[in-house]
């Protein structure tokens, strides 16, 4: 039975406290003598501060105190990014948690209350008397990098934070020989990530013992840990950094905030717990954004659609100040991956770093890749418009043939393994894509216009090589530790570094120890989330929980087992070498019926009384796993659309997402995973942007105003897989957090334009909301 | 100046003085201390705030607690003892209804909601049910047949 646990799609076990409304989030925690801080944020998106005058504020009822950028001074050291690309000229100005002398975007920290209750604190914002001067101010990523625009740091010419390159192959060369050049300038809108729950932060100080436990919505307790230790000076020691449950994270409870500082700040001012929970429109305005691309790409290939080059130039904002991974977001989790999935000779791209007067950018799920995979897959499809070569058919004639093991791309990294042509060919067979395609002049004869896209994607997944991640100038380590105890009844705490937040580890976790030990996976318990009691990690992003930490889980069961084959040995008077392991049971060659359960073997060890010589007492392993590679999982995902030509609304009618993760130990977790990937990656192409004004205003600042995939907008989603083994991983595993939002804006963006080209209308930017089809419809009738 | 008001949530009476713009969500979270009920966003559009109040689903955070006064409210911990589950409860965990579980008791209310006036949903009349609360994991696929089999098994 146990065998069959591992890869079977059994039930969560952390779903029964979240069904009953048990489970408890930050902002379910209620200390004692908590007080609450509301934090007063900036209307303007960039001025000098000229007067802050906040007592009436503090004659408040129940007002604590207010601070100011003043007050934090020598208290909180600037917030600091923790991606230092090398030789891009980065430019890192500082952070401050609560601006002093000037704000840069809507929403930058101006000064904090702390009040009894929070009702308290809200009104009292309302009695700070804060005088600006407004400065100049610039949002588009490419309009920023230009002479002129307004200078949002004093040290950062023309707001160019870094200027990054990619290139391999003779880009030249290929542009020249090429018979046919496609191009085009993809905007990838500016994304509000939108988990469910809100940021929160409780910080409790005991001033007499000198620690400080911070309760934090975080991916990434450890690393909120380190980075509360530089902002605040508290020994990492005295620092216990809590993950309670968290309500979905997307990359955007990555990053260290100012806020989580100034909660700290506030209570060890004051000397008791303090909680700061922000709202939905303060989430839009203080919690990272993603995406916020301005990509002018090109392709290079032949007349019979061979891919010669891609050529671009990225300015990616990064919004008024570098977030925590902020910089590594648009060069090595993007421009790496310009090869996508296939062999292309030569490859140059210029990528631009550009501060903007807005929310700061950081990961949000695909974090880099599905900008990579837009520029590829939509110059693809240029490419087949223009030779007239169908879409599949120009990617079989590029993909990467089938490898078991390393293949190197132009842009200078290593995949692991891959079969992409046959994820293709599942896609296209399962939908009947040519039967589609009949399908489609038919309807097109009958004046209806239905599109039919394809994105077959790879992803750099399972970060990472600690030694790659120094290297590119990550100022931490990518591995993963576990502890693997198990106690004398046989039952087993398993604890992780990584830090889960809805993608199912507890569950997982347990299934591999089921694979790995036998046991039943109701007798084990993971633990993460507190760094009190967990041991170090790096926290779970970048599809890299399951591929990293979970290998840690993996190895510390095979030092176990291989204790408990000594052991066995022992107990059984036998030799260790004769000592076969099946099922959870250690037994003699031979004598099955004589055996050792791994529950025997835990508490003989745990008791200790008989125990072959020089081995230590209990039972218990942990492990550091530091992968030798990046995973790569890919697919191939496959849209249809149509457009009704009269309004300009898109319907997505079909969706079937093929995807390749390697080995999966939960399939029903997989399926879920790519669910509700692909529907994050669909509400760019037909719904989402943030929009702002002139003046930086945030238009879509609130979930009223930002268009967010609801249920009855989306059909079924089809998902099959397909299994290609990581050949460096324990377990075969790959990954499979991002990779529906990375294929489906790229496949439902390719759709629409599919449908669209025969009314004349080749691209539209992203999101492809009714008036802007209707008016490019319309525009292209009235010759173009 | 409080106001006196008298609640009933999952069968229990909760008498207290609050302020007149107290949202019922925060009654329902701070006097009565059950934290299942979600605040995700403020202008009443993601739905993990929903509740029934006297049988009917209402969203919480758009309620002032002095209008629920002499009401019975149930929450998603009133859905059952938290130890036999209620058959939506069982059919979101046996779908995979849920990731991150923010949202979640918005959904079985709002479920419930849906279920109590059209007891056998069409898959289009559940997504057109709980188009008023937003899932950013599930991508709502699991929801749907989750509450498609909640629907069979409450006999609708």
């Amino acid at each position: 039975m146990t065998t069959r646990v591992f890869s079977s799609g059994i039930r969560r076990r952390e779903d029964p406290r979240l069904i009953t409304g048990r489970a408890s989030y930050t902002d379910d925690i209620k200390l004692q003598g908590m007080a609450n801080a509301a934090i007063l944020r900036s209307p303007y998106a960039h001025a000098k501060i000229t007067n802050i005058d906040t007592s009436a504020a503090e004659s408040q009822p129940g007002v604590l105190a207010v601070f100011t950028g003043k007050d934090i001074e020598g208290h909180l050291n600037p917030i600091p990014t923790a991606w230092l690309i090398p030789d891009s000229d980065l430019k890192t100005p500082d952070h401050p948690a609560i601006a002093k002398d000037t704000v840069r975007y809507v929403g930058d920290a101006v000064a904090v209350v702390v009040a009894e209750s929070r009702y308290q604190a809200e009104d009292a914002l309302e009695h700070i008397d804060a005088d600006y001067e407004p400065l100049d101010v610039v949002i588009n990523p490419k309009a920023a990098a230009q002479d002129g625009a307004p200078q949002i740091h004093d040290d950062v010419p023309n707001n160019i934070a870094f200027h990054w390159v990619v290139a391999g192959g003779d880009i030249e060369e290929a542009f020249e020989k090429a018979d046919v050049v496609v191009k085009d300038t993809i905007n990838l809108q500016r994304l509000i990530p939108n988990a469910m729950e809100p940021r929160s932060a409780i910080a409790q100080w005991v001033g007499a013992t000198g620690d400080l436990t911070l309760w934090s919505t975080s991916q990434n307790p450890h690393i909120a840990r380190f980075l509360t230790s530089v902002v605040t000076d508290v020994g990492e020691h005295k620092i216990r950094v809590i993950a309670p449950e968290v309500g979905g994270g997307f990359g955007s409870k990555i990053p260290y905030y100012a806020d989580e500082a100034i909660t700290s700040f506030c209570s060890m001012q004051l000397g008791i717990p303090v909680k700061w929970t922000e709202t939905r429109s303060e989430n839009y305005q203080a919690t990272i954004h993603g995406r916020d691309h301005v990509e002018e790409v090109e392709m290079a290939a032949t007349k019979d659609g061979s891919i010669l080059g891609i050529r671009t130039t990225v300015y990616a904002g990064l919004g008024a100040y570098l977030s925590t991974a902020g910089p590594g977001i648009p060069t090595i989790l993007h421009g790496l991956m310009y090869s996508g999935s296939y062999d292309i000779p030569a490859v140059h791209g210029d990528v631009y770093g550009v501060f903007n007067n807005a929310t700061p950018v950081d990961a949000y799920r695909g974090a880099g890749r599905p900008e990579a995979t837009m520029i590829v897959e939509r110059l693809v499809d240029l490419v087949a418009a223009k030779t007239g070569l169908d879409p599949v058919y120009i990617r079989h004639r590029n993909f990467i043939d089938p490898f078991d093991e390393d293949h190197d791309v132009v842009t200078g990294i290593t995949y692991d393994s891959g079969n992409y042509a046959a994820v293709l060919s599942k896609a296209t067979g399962h939908i009947d894509y040519d039967g589609l395609r009949e399908e489609q002049k038919k309807l097109h004869k009958e004046g209806r216009y239905i599109g039919i896209g394809v994105c077959s994607y790879v992803e750099i997944c399972g970060l990472g090589p600690s030694q790659v991640a120094g290297a590119v100038g990550f100022q931490g380590g990518l591995w993963e530790s576990a502890i693997v105890r198990f106690h004398p009844t046989g039952k087993v705490s398993v604890m992780i570094g990584s830090s889960p937040h809805g993608q199912g580890e507890e569950t997982t976790f347990a299934q591999i120890m089921a694979g790995e030990l036998g046991v039943d996976v109701d007798d084990v318990d993971v633990i993460h989330g507190d760094t009190a009691n967990t041991p170090m990690g790096w926290g779970t992003y970048g599809s890299r929980t399951t591929a990293v930490s979970g290998a840690a889980v993996v190895m510390a069961a095979r030092k176990l087992k291989d204790k408990a084959k000594t052991l066995a040995a022992h107990l059984l008077e036998a030799a260790a070498e004769d000592i076969l392991y099946e099922d959870g049971k250690f037994f003699v060659k031979g004598s099955p019926d004589q055996h050792k359960t791994i529950q025997d073997i835990a508490l003989m060890a745990n008791l200790a009384w008989d125990m072959p010589e020089g081995m230590e007492p209990g039972f218990e392993a942990n492990a550091f796993y530091d992968p030798p590679n990046f995973t790569y999982p890919f697919g191939s995902h496959i849209a249809v659309v149509e457009v009704d030509p009269t309004t300009g609304q898109i319907e997505l009618q079909r969706y079937l997402a093929v995807d390749d993760c390697g080995v999966q130990i939960n399939p029903m977790i997989v399926e879920g995973q790519v669910h509700g990937g692909v529907v994050q990656g669909a509400g760019p192409v037909l719904w989402e942007g943030a929009v702002h004004d002139e003046d930086g205003q945030l238009l879509t600042g609130s979930m009223l105003d930002y268009a967010l995939p609801r249920a009855d907008k989306l059909p079924d989603i089809e998902v099959l897989s397909n299994t290609t083994e990581s050949p460096h991983h324990p377990l075969g595993v790959k990954g499979i957090g991002e990779a529906g939002t990375i294929a489906s804006t790229s496949a439902i963006y390719n759709a629409a334009m599919d449908a669209l080209r025969p009314l004349g209308v080749n691209g539209i930017d992203m999101p492809l909301t009714p008036e802007k089809v209707w008016r490019a419809i319309n525009q292209s009738k009235n010759g173009g | 100046m409080n106001v006196p008001v008298e609640i009933t949530i999952n069968g229990k009476t909760f008498s207290d003085e609050v302020e007149p713009r107290q949202l019922l969500v925060h009654f329902i979270r701070e006097n009565a201390v059950l934290t299942g009920t979600k605040v995700g966003c403020d202008t009443s559009q993601c739905g993990s705030c929903t509740i029934t109040m006297d049988g009917i689903g209402i969203k919480s955070c758009t309620t002032l607690t002095v209008q629920a006064d002499g009401s019975s409210i149930t929450t998603v911990e009133g859905l059952s003892n938290g130890i036999e589950l209620h058959p939506l409860q069982e059919a979101f965990w046996n779908k995979h209804g849920l990731q991150c579980g923010f949202c979640t008791p918005g959904m079985l209310m709002a479920t419930s909601e849906l279920l109590r006036t059209n007891p056998d949903p069409t898959r289009e009349e559940i997504r057109a049910g709980l188009e008023g609360n937003i899932c950013r994991c599930t991508g709502y696929q699991n929801i749907v047949l989750a509450v498609e089999e909640a629907a069979r098994t409450m006999g609708g």
